[in-house]
């Protein structure tokens, strides 16, 4: 027993209990603060296999970005509690199997002879001066550089799908635009004009009492 | 096109935001115009509306006639007064009270006052700690005009000029 | 002071054998680096607020607190005392373990950054390859707290407060990755005190990286008002419309936990634009002139003080931004900007430019 499978220990355990949470939380608020809970401990476990850079970035992108809009959505959600138990003993057969083949898949991939946990050997302790952003920066711009930039263009087309869907312009709403905004000056605005001064008229002839 | 170049160099370098910190910054450098309350206290000019005040002639006699002027004029209606027949013949109020709470010293009281019996004193810094503190009497006020008649004539004095 | 060090591990070794005693060493040593931080910047956060307090004060040309103690120095301590005393009241249909979770999620990842914060060559807890990335990640962080708090407080205004929040952070999250994604390249490292020694050189000032990376600079200073809810990005807090935002049902000491988080994240961003854009402990003057050109954590407070009065000046100045155009400088504005310049310098990072001046100043090495 030493210090670093004693953290793999509480970490793994965190992460069993938040994950467990998350799907049996009632309050779907409740369960999104448990999968962040997760997610961090998840991180853990990847720190205590050197995996320093992914570890950081997953909390960077799931915890600090992904889950924050996560629960952006679920807290403005109005969820009727009821209406989600109703149906629970019916449709409980189907669950059970699904989840009862998921776990079984997962049994027989993870008992594999390839696959097993004795088929991958611990890499075992990084040497000094290593650094892993720095291989996995060389991979990612080496040898995988088209599966790494095709994912980023699926990124850019989910983006741009994304934003066709929503942007619509409605023609009685009226924007503003900022930049025309700053761009008002006094010469566009004001005009002055000279007047020039004007004698007072000369009293009409019939308008004396 | 070059006020258009100049207007977008001008957004990207921030420079109304700099004009605005600049003027700020000079502000930082600039006298505090701060007055310190108990220690430091601002001019008061002779016709100060404060605390209220009956007074008495010099021979100790009260002035007021109870002709009720003021408690008609009263916007707030926070005087109340109530008259009787002295045993000398003269008409004298036998209660007048002032609620404070009411009052908002628009110093209608004052004006109205034939005699120059109600008037408003310099006094602002007094306090009422319990329900009814604020309810100032006949003789409280007889009182607080007694305790300041000297500044009360003096200001009255002055002012009689624009009177 | 190494002999010391040294005597200290061999007694850890003695009392706790073999095994256990080098991680013993280990806690004991980050305990007491935690300890050497964490002090002087709780005592930074009492006294930045009584600062703060002032410098507005001057600049809406008044005096500012000056009654408690000797020029009002005690003020910090007076009110640290009352938010003390004060009952902690938790609103009716409060979530209530989420409710007393807030303040400690907010201040949580705002202390634990510091750990990889270097203040001077080797000066640091933990000198991870990736700081950088770590300063990232835990101030993203640092939203939870406030979301939390908004949405266990079963009040629509602090709800509102949290939701602005959430959407404000993520949108100036990116720019700021962005604006630091430029210090990285620029850097060459992740490390932050490989970042700050890139920049030492004959130079001195002109060395550093505002010069180059101007924009990032500016973006990085802005998103950071932006991401710790400051003046004149605080729609979060909005006392005009949100009373005051996430934190509205908060009294006492959770409440103080809060203003601890919102005023030790100022400071962080202060640190982290003095070590990336200006050069952290170097001295902005030639290694002639003695000890005003020797490098020193001084010089590292001195620009730290800078950015934090900025962060006053700022707030002292600006009307607040209304919500729908922080968004639109967030997203239409910085994230193109910080784009931009990211390409602007890896071609000024390309070899034949590199070597060129000016760009051989920064990059040449």
């Amino acid at each position: 027993m030493n210090l670093p499978l004693a953290a793999f220990y509480v970490a793994a355990a965190v992460l069993l209990l938040a994950a467990l949470r998350v799907i049996t939380s009632r309050n779907p608020v409740h369960a999104a603060l448990w999968l962040v809970a997760a997610f961090f401990s998840a991180a853990c476990l990847w720190l205590l296999l050197y995996a320093e850079f992914l570890a950081i970035v997953l909390v960077l992108v799931y915890v600090g970005a992904v889950m924050v809009l996560f629960l952006f959505v679920v807290m403005m959600l109005d969820i009727s509690f009821d209406k989600l138990r109703e149906g629970f003993w019916r449709h409980l057969p189907l669950a059970g199997g699904i989840g009862f083949l998921m776990a079984l898949e997962m049994a027989l991939v993870l008992s594999s002879r390839e696959f097993g946990a004795g088929a991958v050997p611990s890499p075992g302790a990084p040497p000094a001066g290593h650094s892993n952003t720095k291989e996995l920066g060389r991979l990612i711009y080496t040898d995988y550089v088209f599966p790494f930039e095709l994912a980023a263009v699926v990124l850019l087309v989910a983006i741009v799908a994304a934003i066709a869907l929503t942007l619509r312009r409605r023609k009685e709403t009226r924007y503003q635009d900022p930049a025309e905004q700053l761009a008002a000056t006094k010469a566009g605005r004001l005009k002055i004009v000279k007047v020039a001064p004007e004698r007072p008229a000369a009293p009409a002839q019939d308008a004396k009492p | 096109m070059f006020a258009r170049a100049k207007e977008i160099a001008s957004s990207l370098l921030l420079t109304e935001l700099v004009k605005g910190l600049a003027l700020t910054g000079r502000y930082l450098f600039s006298r505090k115009i701060t007055v310190f309350f108990p220690e430091e206290k601002t001019p008061q000019g002779p016709r100060f509306r404060g605390l209220h005040a009956l007074r008495r002639y010099p021979n100790g006699e009260e002035r007021c006639i109870a002709c009720k002027l003021c408690e008609a004029v009263c916007p707030a209606l926070a005087i109340t007064i109530e008259s009787e027949m002295r045993q000398d013949g003269t008409r004298r109020t036998t209660r007048y009270d002032i609620d404070l709470t009411k009052c908002i010293f628009c110093g209608f009281c004052e004006e109205s006052c034939p005699v120059d019996s109600i008037v408003e004193t310099r006094v602002l810094e007094y306090h009422g700690e319990a329900r009814g503190d604020l309810y100032y009497t006949k003789p409280v006020l007889l009182a607080i005009g007694d305790r300041y008649e000297a500044q009360i004539a003096a200001d009255r004095a002055e002012d009689a000029r624009f009177r | 002071m190494t002999e010391l060090a040294a005597t200290m591990q061999g007694a850890l070794q003695g009392w706790f054998g073999p095994v256990w005693g080098p991680h013993a060493w280990t806690v004991a040593k980050s305990l007491a680096g935690i300890v050497a931080v964490l002090v002087p910047l709780l005592l930074t956060v009492l006294y930045y607020q009584l600062v703060e307090r002032w410098v507005i004060g001057w600049i809406q040309v008044r005096k500012g607190p000056n009654r408690v103690g000797w020029k009002g120095v005690l003020q910090p301590i007076a009110d640290a005392i009352k938010l003390l005393m004060k009952e902690r009241i938790v609103p009716a249909g409060a979530s209530k373990g989420l409710f007393f979770l807030a303040p400690i999620v907010a201040v949580a990842p705002a202390l634990a950054v510091w750990a990889v914060v270097p203040f001077a060559p080797g000066w640091v807890i933990a000198d991870v390859d990736a700081g950088l990335l770590v300063v990232l990640a835990m101030t993203s962080m640092g939203v939870y707290g406030i979301i939390i708090a908004g949405w266990a407080s079963n009040s629509k205004y602090a709800f509102l407060g949290a939701m602005r929040s959430a959407a404000q952070v993520v949108a100036y999250e990116i720019a700021m990755g962005f604006a630091l994604v430029g210090a990285l390249m620029a850097g060459q490292s992740l490390n932050l005190t490989e970042i700050v020694m890139r920049q030492d050189g004959r130079y001195g000032l002109l060395e550093w990286f505002w010069l180059p990376l101007a924009p990032f600079f500016v973006v990085y200073f802005i998103a950071g008002l932006a991401e710790t809810n400051r003046h004149p990005f605080d729609v979060a807090e909005g006392e005009s419309e949100l009373v005051a935002g996430f934190h509205v049902e908060y009294s006492g000491m959770t409440f103080a936990v809060f203003f601890l988080a919102e005023y030790a994240n100022m400071i962080l961003v202060s640190t982290l634009a003095s070590l990336l854009f200006l050069g952290g402990w170097l001295s902005p003057f030639p290694a002639a002139w003695g000890i005003l050109g020797a490098p020193g954590i001084g010089w590292l407070l001195v620009k730290i003080a800078f950015f934090m009065f900025l962060f006053l000046w700022v707030r002292a100045s600006f009307p607040r931004y209304r919500y729908d155009q922080i968004m639109r400088l967030g997203w239409k504005v910085f994230i193109p900007v910080t784009l931009v310049w990211i390409a602007v310098t890896g071609v000024m990072m390309l070899e034949p430019l590199a070597s060129l001046p000016p760009f051989s100043i920064w990059f040449g090495k």
